[in-house]
C-alpha cells in the first residue's frame, strides 16, 4: 500500500515541523507577520502542484496562474453566495480549478514542447482579458470582486449585521492572532496561516504521493520519451491530462486559500506575469524536486515584500557605519536593486542559479552537503530528481 | 540503515502533529492586550502611506508621498507648519500626535487592489501602521478601504474619484477629501452649456474600471441633462498606453465631443494623441470639434504640455489659489522640494492632518473615536474654503473648480486656469442619490 520508505517519511516529518513553526522560524527575518507567511504557504502549494505538471512530465505551461484566477473567483462567489466559512469555498475552488484545466488541458495537450507552453499562455491571457472586460458582471472587472454586505450568503447570511463578515473557519476567523514575545521577538500565530499550513503539508504529502507512485514514473516516462511510450503501445494523452488536471487542481486550491485569507479575486492574478512567476518559482527552487517549489516560492515572495519595501533611507540607516564618502556611491548603487527595482535582484538571481545551479536551490542544498559529508557518500539523498 | 527506522505512516503522522502541537502550545495563548489594532505603546506613532510608485500612476504616486513627508514634518513641530497656521481647528501643536512623535512607512500600491492590499496588510502586521492611507487609484482605494474596515485601522482615501468609494463601497474605517465623479459632472455642465452650447454629441473614452464607469455616468447624466446626446461610450483598459486604435472610430461616429474619462499616463496619452490626430481642427455638424477632460491635474497638464491648451475640466485644488491656506502649503512644498505641488499631493496632506486633527480631538487613536471626530466635522483654512465631512457617507462637501488649458503658459507648471470655483451647495447631492445607492457604512470596527 505505502511506497514511501523511511527518507520520505523523515522528509514529511521536518517538513511539516518546519512549515508549523513558520512564524517563530522567520520572525528574525521580517517574515514572521501574517500575510506574508500565509502568501507562502498559498504559493508554495501553487508551486508543488505545478511541479507535478512541470517537473515531472515536463509539460512548460505557461498559463497556470489562470486556474490560480478561477480558483479565486469561485472562492469568493462562494462566499457570497454560500457562507463566510471557508470549507465550501475551497472545495468549490479545487473543482473549479481542475474543471477549468480539464477543458484548457484537453485543448492545449494535443500539441507539446513550446507550442503547448503558448497554447497555455494563450488560453490565460484570454480568461485575463475575459476576466477584464466581458466578464465584468462575474468578475467586477480591475475593481476585483470583493464580498458586499447585501449577498446573500444562504447558509449564514441571515444573522449578520454591522459590518462586513468574516472568513472563518466553522467560527473560527481567518484574520485571528495570537502575539506572544519569544527572545525579544514578537511573534504572530495566525489563523488563517494555520489553515493554509495544514493544506500545504497535506498538499505536499499528496505530491511525495505521486512522485513515489507508479502514476508518477509514468509522468516521468512522458518527460523522457513521449515518443518511446506511444510506440510501444501506451496512451500517454490520459497520463498528461490527469496530470495537468492535478496540477489544475493545485492551482485552484491555491487561489481559493488566497480569497479565504483576505477575500478579493482581481484579474491581475490571471495575468501573464503571474504565470511566469509560478515558473520563476520552479527553477528558482529546483524543478522535479519536492522541496525546490516550495523554496522558490519563498525565496520569491520573500524577497517582492522586504526587499520591494526598503527604500534609500532605510538603506542609508543601514549602511551607516561606512564613511560617507563610501556609503554614497554604494547607497545609490544598491538602491537600484531594492524598492520598485527588486524585480532586478530577482532576475540577477536567477540568471546565476540558472547559469551556475541548474538543479535550483535544492542542487545548491545538496553540493554542500556532499561538501560537508565527503566520507559518508552512501548517505541517501532526499530527492530522487527526474532525469 | 532502513532497520533502524521503522515507523508506521500513521504513527509518525501523529509524532508529527503532536510536536507541532507542543511546539505552539505554550505560546499560543497570550492574546493581545490592545484595545484596538496597533494601539501605539511608545513615544511615537506611525503612519502607513500607500501609494504607487510603478504603474500609470506613479506620477501622483510620487508627489503624494512628498507631501506625507511635508505633513509628517509639520505634524512633528519641524519644517514652517504649512496649513497647520491656517487650519480652522487648533487642537494639533506641532509637538506630534496626542504627544507621540509621527513616523512613517511606505509602500507601493502598484495600482493594483492585490499588491495594494499586501503592501498596506504588510504595514498593519509588520509595521504597526496606526491608518493607512494615500493611493491613485479608485480600485485600489475601495480594496485597501475594505482591508482596513476588516484589520480595524482607520483608512483616509488619497486621490479617488469614483463615485462608488463613498457610494456603494463606502466604509465606516473610511473617508475621502478628494471629490468625485458625481461632483465632477455637476461643476463643469453650466461651463460647457456656456461654451458649447447645448447641441453637442458626445464620444466617451472611459478607463475601464470603477472610476471610469462612475465618471463616465455621471458627466453623461450631466451633459444629457443640458440636452447632449451621448453617441458612444467605448471602454479602454487602464495602461493602455498607446489609444490610437480608440481614437480612428470617433471621426466617423458623427460625434463633436470627445470626453476623455482618463487619468494619469493614460490621460497623458490619449489627450496627446488625439491632438496629433488632429481632431481639434475638425470640423463636425458645422461645429468645432473639442474635447474634455472631467478630472484635470496639474502633474498631467504638464506631461500633456501644449495639447491641453483650451481644453475644459475640472480639479480637486490648484496651486494657484490664493486663499490663506493653499498659500502655505505652496510655500512650505515650494521651499522643501522646489516646484509647486499637485491635487493629489494636496488631498494626502490635507487627509494626514485631518486625521491627526481627529486623534487630538477625540483624544485617542482609537478608530471608533477618531470616526466620531470626523463625522459632521466642519472645518476651513485648507485650501477649498469652508469644508463638511458628511457622517451620512464620510465624503467632504467642498468647492469644485473648473479649470481650462491655458493658452499662454508662464511655465511647466502654469497650465491650467481656473476658469470658476463652484460652491459647495452646487454640487452637493442627497446621501441616498441613484449614483451612490447600495451601500451601507457599517460600524466602525476597532480591531483587536
Amino acid at each position: 500500500m505505502t511506497n514511501l520508505n523511511a527518507a520520505d517519511r523523515l522528509l514529511l516529518l521536518l517538513f511539516a515541523v518546519a512549515v508549523l513553526a513558520g512564524p517563530v522560524i522567520l520572525a528574525p527575518f521580517g517574515a514572521g507577520y501574517p500575510d506574508l507567511l500565509q502568501k507562502f504557504a498559498i504559493y508554495g502549494l501553487f508551486a508543488i502542484g505545478f511541479n507535478i505538471l512541470f517537473g515531472l512530465t515536463g509539460y512548460l505551461s505557461f498559463g497556470h496562474a489562470a486556474f490560480l484566477g478561477v480558483g479565486s473567483y469561485a472562492a469568493v462567489w462562494a462566499f457570497k453566495l454560500l457562507s463566510m466559512n471557508v470549507l465550501p469555498a475551497i472545495v468549490f475552488a479545487v473543482l473549479l480549478g481542475g474543471l477549468f484545466a480539464l477543458l484548457i488541458g484537453y485543448v492545449s495537450l494535443r500539441r507539446s514542447g513550446i507550442y503547448f507552453s503558448i497554447l497555455t499562455l494563450a488560453f490565460a491571457q484570454m480568461s485575463y482579458n475575459m476576466a477584464y472586460s466581458v466578464l465584468t458582471p462575474l468578475t467586477n472587472g480591475e475593481t476585483g470582486l470583493q464580498i458586499a454586505l447585501d449577498d446573500p450568503r444562504i447558509l449564514d447570511g441571515a444573522g449578520q449585521s454591522g459590518g462586513l463578515p468574516l472568513t472563518n473557519l466553522f467560527g473560527l476567523p481567518m484574520n485571528q492572532t495570537w502575539e506572544s514575545e519569544l527572545l525579544g521577538m514578537t511573534v504572530q500565530f495566525n489563523v488563517g496561516f494555520y489553515l493554509c499550513a495544514a493544506v500545504l503539508i497535506l498538499g505536499f504529502y499528496a505530491a511525495l504521493r505521486i512522485f513515489r507512485s507508479p502514476f508518477g514514473l509514468m509522468l516521468r516516462a512522458l518527460k523522457s520519451n513521449q515518443n518511446r511510450l506511444n510506440y510501444t503501445g501506451v496512451n500517454t494523452r490520459p497520463y498528461a491530462l490527469a496530470a495537468f488536471v492535478i496540477s489544475g487542481m493545485y492551482a485552484g486550491l491555491a487561489g481559493g486559500l488566497l480569497a479565504a485569507t483576505d477575500p478579493l479575486a482581481g484579474a491581475e492574478r490571471m495575468q501573464w506575469t503571474a504565470s511566469g512567476e509560478v515558473v520563476l518559482m520552479t527553477i528558482l527552487g529546483g524543478a522535479g524536486t519536492l522541496l525546490g517549489p516550495v523554496l522558490g516560492a519563498g525565496m520569491i515572495k520573500y524577497f517582492e515584500a522586504i526587499l520591494s519595501a526598503i527604500n534609500k533611507a532605510e538603506l542609508s540607516d543601514l549602511l551607516s557605519f561606512l564613511p560617507d564618502a563610501l556609503r554614497e556611491p554604494l547607497v545609490s548603487v544598491l538602491a537600484l536593486f531594492v524598492g520598485e527595482g527588486w524585480h532586478l535582484t530577482l532576475g540577477v538571481i536567477f540568471m546565476a542559479i540558472v547559469i551556475f545551479l541548474p538543479g535550483g536551490l535544492v542542487e545548491g542544498a545538496r553540493r554542500a552537503m556532499r561538501l560537508f559529508s565527503r566520507g559518508a557518500s552512501d548517505a541517501p539523498s532526499e530527492e530522487r530528481p527526474a532525469k | 540503515m532502513s532497520d533502524k527506522l521503522i515507523v508506521s505512516r500513521r504513527g509518525l503522522l501523529k509524532t508529527g502533529a503532536a510536536a507541532g502541537v507542543g511546539l505552539a502550545a505554550p505560546m499560543v495563548f497570550s492574546r493581545p492586550a490592545w484595545a484596538y489594532t496597533n494601539e501605539p505603546k511608545g513615544k511615537s506613532v506611525i503612519f502607513g502611506f500607500n501609494v504607487p510608485q510603478t504603474g500609470a500612476y506613479a506620477d501622483e504616486g510620487a508627489d503624494e508621498l512628498r507631501a506625507y513627508q511635508l505633513a509628517v514634518e509639520h505634524l512633528n513641530g519641524e519644517g514652517d507648519g504649512g496649513m497647520l497656521n491656517t487650519f480652522s481647528s487648533k487642537a494639533l501643536k506641532g509637538n506630534g500626535v496626542l504627544g507621540k512623535k509621527v513616523e512613517y512607512v511606505t509602500g507601493d500600491t502598484q495600482t493594483k487592489s492585490d499588491a495594494a492590499r499586501a503592501s498596506a496588510k504588510r504595514m498593519i502586521e509588520k509595521d504597526g501602521a496606526i491608518m493607512i492611507t494615500g493611493g491613485s487609484s479608485s480600485g485600489v482605494a475601495i480594496a485597501v478601504q475594505g482591508l482596513c474596515q476588516e484589520a480595524g485601522v482607520i483608512f483616509m482615501a488619497g486621490l479617488t474619484h469614483s463615485n462608488d468609494t463613498t457610494g456603494k463601497d463606502k466604509k465606516a474605517n473610511g473617508f475621502r477629501h478628494f471629490f468625485n465623479a458625481y461632483m465632477s459632472g455637476a461643476a463643469l455642465a453650466p461651463v460647457l452649456k456656456a461654451n458649447y452650447g447645448s447641441d453637442r454629441k458626445a464620444y466617451h473614452l472611459t478607463a475601464d474600471y470603477t472610476w471610469g464607469w462612475t465618471q463616465e455616468e455621471s458627466i453623461a447624466a450631466a451633459t444629457e441633462a443640458l440636452g447632449w446626446e451621448t453617441v458612444a461610450k467605448v471602454r479602454t483598459p487602464l495602461g493602455a498606453g498607446d489609444f490610437s486604435q480608440y481614437l480612428t472610430p470617433v471621426l466617423n461616429s458623427g460625434a463633436d465631443v470627445l470626453i476623455l474619462n482618463h487619468y494619469g499616463r493614460d490621460m497623458v496619452n490619449s489627450l496627446t494623441q488625439a491632438v496629433q490626430f488632429g481632431l481639434r481642427d475638425k470640423i463636425v455638424n458645422g461645429k468645432k470639434f473639442e474635447i474634455v477632460v472631467p478630472l484635470y491635474s496639474r502633474l498631467m497638464a504638464q506631461g500633456a504640455g501644449d495639447a491641453v491648451k483650451g481644453i475644459f475640466g475640472s480639479t480637486n485644488w490648484h496651486w494657484s489659489l490664493q486663499d490663506e491656506g493653499s498659500k502655505a502649503f505652496v510655500k512650505s512644498f515650494g521651499q522643501k522640494y522646489g516646484f509647486p505641488p499637485s491635487q493629489a499631493a494636496h488631498t494626502c496632506y490635507v487627509q494626514a492632518l485631518l486625521y491627526a486633527d481627529a486623534c487630538e480631538r477625540a483624544g485617542t487613536f482609537n478608530p471608533c473615536g477618531v470616526v466620531e471626530a470626523l463625522e459632521g466635522f466642519e472645518f476651513d483654512g485648507m485650501g477649498n474654503g469652508p469644508t463638511l465631512y458628511r457622517a451620512d457617507d464620510h465624503q467632504c462637501f467642498k468647492s469644485v473648480l473648473v479649470v481650462k488649458g491655458k493658452e499662454n503658459p508662464t511655465s511647466e507648471f502654469d497650465r491650467l486656469e481656473v476658469v470658476d470655483q463652484v460652491p459647495a451647495e452646487q454640487v452637493t447631492y442627497p446621501p441616498d442619490h441613484p449614483m451612490f445607492a447600495g451601500g451601507d457604512l457599517g460600524k466602525c470596527n476597532p480591531g483587536a
